[in-house]
């Protein structure tokens, strides 16, 4: 486990990537009760303007904070967490292994705060996009 | 404006009791592809000072989003769900949800603005226990865009 004490500002956390696939889209909505068709439908994903069908959020989000958490050990440290989802991540469909969208997460310590919590600034792309914003959680540390 | 601004302040009465359950919890971290122990095997989580499995860091909004959804068919407020996106999305957790807790939401609108011909609608949901503990409260920031004329 990392302790208070063992981090720095500045450190880095190791870095993630994480696939998307149609599948992981359906999975999720079943799971969080989100349904919105944006998700899982491209004919509908194109009539509202989109280019093709887009992860939620609520999802990309949940893989962000795995570099936290597969970090510090422990997920009940997180006290704290926040983004902005700033690009939405097209999902494609396709035949190959390989087919759909990924998602590199990286995080720093932003701040070791008096309180005893230490913040972790994430940054998550897709592509070249940059697909949260302000992206941070507060970790309380032993 | 759509959004009727009046509605900012609003409170809305607590959601019915929302039964946790270890479950739920595995398809929720199996559907974010997470193989944490800590969400699955009782005995990783209580190894960790948790008293039962616990939730991951964004399973709250499984809870809040529909509560929030409620608010957001009111049809006073006169919003129109297809023109919703999600801006933002903000935990603040007192502790973590665990497997065994009853929680009841309460959804609270912070704020609504309009820019620039977009509508801004802030949320808070508070889920806390059947006794009145408070365990985590989800803030949603939404974006009504291509409002009509």
């Amino acid at each position: 486990m990392i302790k208070f004490a063992d981090v720095a500002k500045g450190d880095e956390l190791p870095a993630q990537t994480f696939p998307i696939r149609r599948l992981d889209l359906v999975k999720y909505a079943g799971a969080s009760g989100d349904f919105n068709p944006i998700h899982w439908n491209e004919r509908f994903a194109q009539s509202v303007g989109l280019p093709d069908v887009i992860a939620h959020g609520m999802f990309t989000m949940a893989e962000a904070i795995r570099v936290v958490t597969d970090w510090c050990g422990d997920p009940g440290l997180v006290v704290e967490y926040s983004v902005r989802f700033t690009k939405p991540v097209v999902v494609p469909d396709g035949v190959e292994a390989d087919s759909g969208a990924r998602v590199t997460v990286t995080g720093k310590i932003g701040a070791i705060n008096d309180d005893g919590t230490v913040r972790v600034d994430l940054t998550a792309t897709s592509g070249e996009e940059k697909v949260l914003g302000m992206a941070r959680a507060l970790v309380r540390l032993p | 404006m759509a959004l009727d601004a009046n509605f900012k302040g609003r409170t809305y009465p607590p959601t019915a009791v929302y039964e946790v359950g270890r479950e739920k919890i595995r398809e929720f971290a199996d559907a974010i592809g997470d193989p944490n122990p800590a969400y699955r095997d009782p005995a990783v989580a209580q190894d960790l000072g948790h008293r039962d499995v616990l939730a991951p860091p964004t399973f709250p909004i499984v809870i809040t989003w529909p509560a929030a959804l409620k608010v957001i068919e009111d049809p006073g407020l006169g919003l129109d769900f297809s023109r919703v996106l999600h801006a933002d999305q903000r935990f603040v957790h007192t502790r973590p949800i665990y497997a065994d807790d009853q929680l009841i939401a309460t959804v609270v609108i912070e704020d609504i603005t309009e820019r620039m011909g977009q509508g801004f609608l802030s949320t808070r949901t508070d889920l806390a226990t059947v006794e009145g503990e408070h365990v985590v409260s989800g803030y949603s920031k939404l974006v009504v865009v291509g409002e009509q004329p």
